[in-house]
């Protein structure tokens, strides 16, 4: 079962780092992910620039354009990863090991894939 | 759940808006300060132990302000407040505080806070200094570091600031929608002379930081007024400006020019965050000096190699923000580009009428010898980088014309 993580974080707490700190958790949770590279489970994994950078469409008859992300939250979408899972709580130990190479606040979101097009460009 | 580091981010990223929210409950900035410090110290206690609360700022607000009104009541015949141990378990109660503050206020509390330091009774350096130890949270030795003075002059300095826009009084009633876009504005200009500060000394981290606190609070900024072009523009020309950091100075500390930078130590991050946002701007048709300046930088930025710089984009749109902003100091930069697209004797003529204004303004004797030097002129060139080196503020400025007037000596 493939299963994205969505990353979910205050940002300016994230953006209160040193580039020092940023930089050893970048490299802890690069450490999580070699495994699942190596086995071959580990698909797209992105890293979000601000929610400052966002636009939002909203749509209807004349679909509205709003600066920002879609909701004002306490925590934003910061990145996410797709990975390749047998079971919910296999997901769950990886987010658990995300979660030890970033403590503190934030959340993960761990959410099955219906459909997914790694190539989808090639593929139609 | 004991790494520190995230509760410093955490505490941080709150500071804005709980000393915002202390400030308007208590009207006074000292009483804030302090109820903000009294909370950072329980969270620091409570935190590893009971992992974060779901919203930090709140949880900061309500337990500086009862730490604060303890003191006031602790002989009183009221009943004592729960303790913040048993607080952080209680969900309802930090839920409830943090509904009371809805975002509108955290928004104008953070602007007022931030707009209290740029009080126009304030000389700009006593507004950074307030801003980087109210706002940002920097210790006085940080700031006295990045402001090369020492502990007890910075001290001293940031006393006299309070005690200015004490006696000037704090505005606290909500402003109106002028007020508002008065007190962005005012904001704004603080912010870029932070960054600035930072921005202008040659490698030195302290230094660093003010430009990576600069970008940080405009961020801040944006979040909460989502759909300003000009917040948009600023956080973008700070975010390419601050790009070219790890390029600027060679391993010396001399400066390195821009056509001489290696690219490839430009910030690939920075840059797509400025373009997304220049973007962005562009779309609201409203158009500012921000805007225009980091429409420049971008141009500057986008260009693969130096030669590939659109030179004569440049120069119009520096004519744009001649006609917004005119200064000599911008009719100078536009003569560099107008140098690169007509030749030097364009640029030449075009500056010749700021040789009063600007006479003693290192970067334009600078420019001219680079001018004089294209046209020809050894002795002319010579002559204007002379004047340059005896009016640089930095030995980097002054190496980085020396080497023009070696090159000048070798050529003769």
């Amino acid at each position: 079962m493939l299963y994205a993580i969505f990353c979910y974080n205050d940002e300016a707490a994230v953006g209160a780092w040193s580039q020092e700190e940023d930089e050893a958790v970048m490299e802890r949770l690069a450490a999580v992910q070699a495994p699942l590279a190596a086995a071959g489970r580990l698909g797209p994994v992105a890293r979000l620039l601000p929610t400052t950078a966002a636009t939002t469409l909203r749509k209807g008859r004349e679909p509205i354009i709003l600066d920002g992300p879609f909701a004002e939250t306490k925590e934003q979408l910061l990145g996410f990863y797709v990975i390749e899972c047998e079971s919910l709580d296999a997901a769950l130990d990886v987010a658990r090991d995300l979660a030890i190479a970033n403590p503190g606040t934030g959340s993960y979101e761990i959410r099955p894939i219906r459909y997914y097009a790694p190539n989808a460009a090639t593929d139609i | 759940m004991t790494d520190p580091s995230w509760i410093h981010g955490a505490l941080v990223a709150a500071r804005p808006q709980a000393v915002g929210a202390l400030l308007r409950y208590f009207r006074d900035l000292d009483t804030a300060e302090e109820a903000y410090q009294e909370a950072c110290l329980r969270a620091l206690n409570t935190w590893p132990r009971n992992g974060p609360p779901r919203d930090p700022a709140a949880w900061l607000i309500f337990v500086g302000r009862n730490a604060a009104l303890d003191r006031v009541r602790k002989d009183s015949r009221f009943d004592a407040l729960p303790d913040e141990d048993r607080l952080s378990d209680l969900d309802d109660a930090e839920h409830a505080a943090a509904e009371r503050i809805d975002s509108g206020d955290y928004r104008d509390d953070v602007l007022r806070l931030m707009f209290t330091c740029c009080h126009p009774d304030l000389p700009a350096t006593q507004q950074i200094a307030l801003a980087l130890r109210i706002v940002a949270g920097l210790t006085v030795p940080q700031i006295a570091r990045a402001f090369l003075v020492g502990d007890a002059a910075m001290e001293q300095r940031i006393t006299r600031a309070k005690a200015r826009i004490g006696a000037a009084g704090i505005p606290f009633e909500t402003p109106n929608a002028v007020e508002r876009a008065e007190r962005l504005a005012g904001v704004a200009a603080m912010l870029y002379l932070i960054f600035n500060e930072g921005y202008s000394v040659a490698g030195d981290q302290a230094a660093a930081a003010l430009c990576d606190e600069a970008i940080r609070l405009a961020r801040l900024l944006l979040r909460l007024f989502p759909a300003e072009p000009e917040m948009m523009g600023l956080l973008a020309l700070m975010l390419l400006q601050h790009a070219r950091s790890a390029a600027r100075f060679d391993a010396t500390g001399e400066a390195i020019l821009l056509d001489d930078q290696d690219r490839a130590r430009w910030n690939p991050a920075m840059i797509a965050e400025a373009l997304a946002l220049i973007d962005k701007a562009m779309r609201h048709r409203r158009p500012g000096p921000y805007q225009v300046q980091s429409a420049i930088a971008a141009l500057h930025a986008r260009a693969a190699t130096p030669d590939a710089t659109d030179w004569p984009q440049i120069a119009q749109l520096y004519a744009a923000l001649e006609r917004m902003e005119p200064s000599p100091v911008v009719t100078l930069n536009r003569a560099v580009a107008v140098a690169k697209v007509a030749g030097p004797e364009a640029a030449l003529d075009l500056i010749a009428p700021l040789a009063d204004r600007l006479d003693n303004y290192f970067h334009y004797h600078g420019a001219r010898g680079g001018f004089l030097l294209q046209a020809g002129d050894h002795v002319g060139a010579r002559r204007a980088f002379d004047r340059a080196v005896s009016l640089a503020r930095t030995p980097a400025q002054a190496a980085h014309i020396r080497a023009h007037l070696d090159r000048l000596m070798q050529a003769r």
